[in-house]
């Protein structure tokens, strides 16, 4: 005990640097941030080398085992797209539109030809008759308008692109309901020309152009583009150009949507002409 | 050695004040901050015990500290250097030893010892300063140029203020 003592006096001189140091660096450490910052990192540094050694270790011990499993993965991944390939997955959705009564069938598709370039551009469908598809379908993308179906084989569809002169769809403006008929103009892919809408209308540049669903083929509310320009023409109605919200040049999958209702209602409309 | 207590409070007080309010304003250059400050531990008395030497630094690091806002970077360096300063009084001390009633300074212990005595401890200082205030040892080099050139600019402060002060204190 007494030569312990000794021995503290002999060196209380280091003892006190030390104490008094170590303090110094605690009061650094802790009240500048940027030093804890560094500390921090320095220690976790630190452990993390000494934690990556013994991975790697541990890493080179399992190489067979983890061989094995990236093996197996690999064939399982290969399965998976074989079936992807092959299968032909035919998936339907209900939707059940409680306000107008109507039901609509959503399938998917992949569009396997398309053309942007000519003035009665088609789209083909990798579906036809035998996956439930029938002309009148109507075909969006990712919530916006693409077309119609024309003809259906037993596993293709061809689909009346918006971008054809023939073609004619009723729209209405988003936020006043004002609805007139959009048709391709044949000017470039990503213009649309919607007239018969009245001058007395509050239209903007920018409103958003919608499906009116009077058609009987697409629902109501489908987005088909943004106003982009509008002239008055021939005194009572607004020639509007109308920008595309779909990209016609890079689709790829689209949604076919079929009308449960759409006979019945057509078959109603046909009673009113004939009694008229 | 109780009556230099009134001149070392005074000094202390002197010191702390020059590098508080003038030193630390100057930056030749970017990175030259002189720290003339340690010359109050390179003029304590050859007789001060160790642990109070060791006290003084922590006081005077931390009263710097407290005015540069970066608690604890100078209190660790001061007392690094204070620590020092007995072992290289040992090494660097004339033939014959030190002698009583004389102060570590320029005057009694002529420019040659002095500038030794006080390059040693005012290196070890900024060493120990810069590094930690960086922290880290990368950029080892451009650290070393700065404590290099603190270091001259440190040492000319303090003999400079060596004959300011020699009038005063040959009483």
């Amino acid at each position: 005990m007494r030569s312990l003592l000794n021995f503290l006096l002999r060196i209380h001189f280091l003892l006190l640097f030390i104490l008094i140091e170590v303090f110094s660096i605690a009061l650094l450490v802790n009240n500048n941030h940027f030093h804890k910052a560094r500390f921090v990192n320095f220690t976790r540094e630190f452990s993390g080398n000494l934690y990556q050694k013994t991975t790697d270790l541990k890493q080179y011990l399992s190489l067979v085992e983890e061989n094995q499993q990236l093996v197996e993965e690999n064939n399982r991944l290969l399965n998976i797209i074989e079936s992807t390939y092959k299968s032909d997955e035919i998936f339907f959705r209900s939707v059940n539109d409680s306000i107008f009564n109507q039901r609509y069938r959503y399938t998917s598709a992949r569009i396997i030809n398309n053309s942007v370039n000519k003035k009665h551009n088609f789209i083909t469908l990798n579906k036809g008759s035998l996956q439930g598809i029938k002309p009148e379908m109507a075909v969006v993308s990712g919530g916006s308008i693409v077309g119609i179906v024309k003809g259906v084989s037993n596993n293709f569809a061809t689909v009346i692109s918006l971008l054809n002169l023939d073609y004619k769809v009723s729209a209405k403006v988003k936020k006043n309901e004002y609805f007139g008929s959009l048709s391709w103009d044949g000017e470039g892919y990503q213009t649309a020309i919607l007239t018969e809408i009245p001058l007395h209308a509050d239209i903007q540049v920018g409103d958003t152009i919608v499906t009116s669903g009077f058609s009987s083929i697409y629902p109501e509310g489908i987005t088909i583009g943004y106003i982009n320009d509008f002239t008055e023409k021939g005194g009572s109605f607004y020639e509007i150009d109308v920008k595309l919200s779909t990209d016609f040049k890079n689709l790829s999958t689209v949604n076919v949507i079929g009308n449960l209702m759409q006979l019945e209602k057509i078959e109603l409309e046909e009673q009113n002409l004939e009694n008229d | 050695m109780i009556k230099l207590l009134p001149r070392y409070i005074i000094n202390f007080i002197i010191l702390v004040l020059i590098q508080v309010f003038i030193l630390n304003n100057i930056q030749l250059g970017g990175f030259v901050n002189p720290y003339l400050y340690v010359l109050f531990i390179l003029i304590l008395p050859f007789e001060t015990p160790n642990w109070l030497l060791l006290v003084v630094a922590l006081l005077l690091g931390l009263t710097i500290d407290l005015f540069s806002n970066t608690l604890g970077m100078h209190s660790s360096a001061t007392v690094f250097m204070a620590f020092l300063r007995p072992q290289v009084l040992k090494i660097i001390s004339p033939r014959d030893g030190y002698e009583s009633e004389t102060l570590p300074q320029l005057r009694f212990y002529g420019a040659a010892w002095y500038l030794r005595y006080a390059s040693i401890l005012v290196f070890s200082h900024h060493l120990f300063l810069f590094y930690i205030e960086v922290f880290k040892l990368s950029n080892f080099f451009a650290t070393f140029a700065r404590v290099i050139l603190n270091t001259i600019f440190t040492l000319i402060l303090i003999l400079i203020s060596q004959y300011f002060f020699r009038k005063d204190t040959r009483r």
